[in-house]
């Protein structure tokens, strides 16, 4: 998702000439893969696998990309590993902030996500985007919320989410077998339904994921585990069946 | 000695001078259009008894739908089908040209064609044209050898695959074959996992719409399923009717034969030999 600043015009070439992009990103360069998000009966669940790509090498297979926000929410971030982090400075300043008022109040996930969309789309207008894309879930008071951003402001909630290559792979499986009160088994099994297409199909997933739940009680992060995979299908194994050589 | 004449006539087959001329045009910086994947989802699945090919049936013609219900699942010979995905008249012309091609072998050596001559055939006519025809094909069959399913991409490079896809709702009909597909399906249940396929293409796609064509094949037999399932009917029909405005008036109906210019000669010196 390049920028193409070929068309500006020549007088505006000082502004956004070679000098001013080292002060904004132009692209990303260690990256995560998709994060997919669904609403369940108690509450919220994310997945995320743990790999970061290097351009076209998996340089990092230990990066937890779903981290707690506050007590009432979860936010999982694909695209720029360094912006996801900043992004974190700016969430855990506003949570502290929001502590040392010490009104009896706390934010949201409604309200973590209006901040967010807020400062991803501020920072788009700069040319300078935060090269993330965001799903940000949560409960409170008995009220599950699930949205998402995007690097350059889009944003919106609904019942099932995903970033990146979730969007073509798990949103078709996900508007199939979604439904209303899914329980905590049903919805991991879904998940792990759309994480593991993801793995055979996204060259950028490792085989390394955690599952975030996040109910009115709390969050839970789980450790990371593997997916079984199957690859034992017979025209795997032998594909030139009927014509010997060919390929 | 012989002096090489400096400007032969062409020698007829694919003049490539243009290319040349198209990759001074980048040097300049002319944005060369990029590869569509044009709208469609186009699956094929092997089950225990053969084969099952399904498509879309919307062609686009850049934003707009230009044929609601087209045919996506050209035949080959009478045990082999082949989807098309790409610019329609390049999946059109290179079935139609390999076909007759595997006909004629079949007159020639008088037995049922071969998956893997067509695949040979559609592979290298694609690979001599280096991607310029822009034809992705899953092919199909049920030969001696067996029920056999391949992929052919546009630059004439091919897979063998228990269960493919391809066209821009590929990833969407993919995320259901990766998570229902097994081995040893039932013609029931491969009929219904494609449908279910072609289905997630149908309405996650926007390249891809309106009714699912199945096609199944096994052993000596091969059924066409056109239009298997209408999943997007037109349901709203104007109660009011459609009627002239009061004040057109009809003046005069009538039915005029056409004339018969050509008089047909019955045995005639028509063609001599």
């Amino acid at each position: 998702m390049t920028m193409n600043l070929a068309d500006s015009a020549p007088s505006m070439n000082n502004l956004l000439g070679s000098e001013a992009d080292s002060q904004r990103t132009l692209y990303p360069y260690v990256t995560g893969t998709s994060v997919v998000g669904i609403k369940y009966k108690d509450g919220i669940l994310l997945a995320a696998e743990m790999g970061g790509s290097y351009g076209s090498t998996l340089r990092y297979k230990t990066v937890e990309r779903l981290k707690t926000v506050g007590k009432h929410s979860i936010i999982g971030a694909s695209g720029e590993i360094s912006d996801f982090q900043e992004i974190m400075r700016y969430l855990d300043e506003l949570i502290l902030y929001d502590n040392m008022w010490d009104d009896g109040n706390s934010f949201g996930p409604k309200e973590v996500h209006n901040y967010l969309t807020r400062v991803m789309y501020n920072r788009r207008n700069k040319f300078n985007p935060l090269w993330n894309s965001l799903v940000l879930g949560g409960v409170k008071n008995g009220q599950k919320y699930l949205g998402t951003v995007s690097m350059i402001g889009v944003h919106y909630e609904d019942k099932h989410v995903a970033t990146g290559f979730g969007n073509h792979l798990a949103r078709p499986i996900l508007r199939d077998e979604w439904h209303e009160n899914l329980t905590f088994e049903e919805g991991v099994k879904l998940l792990e339904k759309c994480m593991r297409v993801l793995l055979y199909r996204d060259r950028s997933a490792v085989n390394k994921l955690q599952i975030a739940k996040i109910t009115e009680e709390g969050v839970t992060i789980s450790p990371p585990y593997a997916l079984k995979t199957f690859w034992d299908f017979s025209a795997f194994k032998n594909p030139t069946v009927g014509a010997e050589g060919s390929w | 000695m012989r002096k090489i004449a400096e400007s032969m006539p062409p020698k007829g087959g694919f003049s490539f001078d243009l290319c040349k001329r198209n990759e001074m045009l980048v040097q300049k910086g002319l944005k060369q259009p990029s590869f569509l994947k044009t709208g469609t989802t186009i699956v094929g699945l092997v089950f225990q008894d053969g084969v099952i090919l399904g498509a879309d049936t919307r062609a686009t013609e850049g934003p707009i739908v230009a044929d609601k219900n087209c045919e996506k699942i050209h035949y080959m010979a009478p045990n082999i089908y082949c989807c098309g995905a790409g610019t329609a008249a390049d999946t059109e012309a290179v079935t139609d040209m390999v076909s007759s091609q595997l006909k004629l072998h079949r007159y020639h050596t008088g037995r049922e064609s071969r998956v893997v001559t067509a695949l040979t055939l559609l592979k290298s006519h694609l690979f001599s044209y280096q991607g310029y025809v822009s034809a992705a094909l899953v092919l199909g069959g049920v030969d001696v050898t067996g029920p056999h399913l391949h992929t052919i991409y546009p630059h004439g490079s091919t897979d063998t695959l228990p269960f493919a896809t391809m066209g821009s709702g590929s990833l969407a009909a993919m995320a259901v074959f990766e998570s229902k597909y097994h081995e040893g399906l039932t013609r029931d249940e491969g009929v219904k996992l494609v449908a279910e396929a072609i289905c997630s293409g149908i309405f996650n796609d926007l390249g891809s719409g309106s009714n699912v064509d199945i096609c199944v094949i096994t052993k000596g037999k091969h059924e066409y399923l056109r239009n298997y399932m209408l999943p997007n009917p037109r349901t709203y029909v104007s109660e009011k009717g459609y009627s002239f405005a009061k004040k057109t008036e009809v003046l005069l109906t009538k039915i005029t034969p056409l004339r018969e210019l050509v008089e047909v000669i019955e045995g005639g010196d028509a063609m001599e030999e």
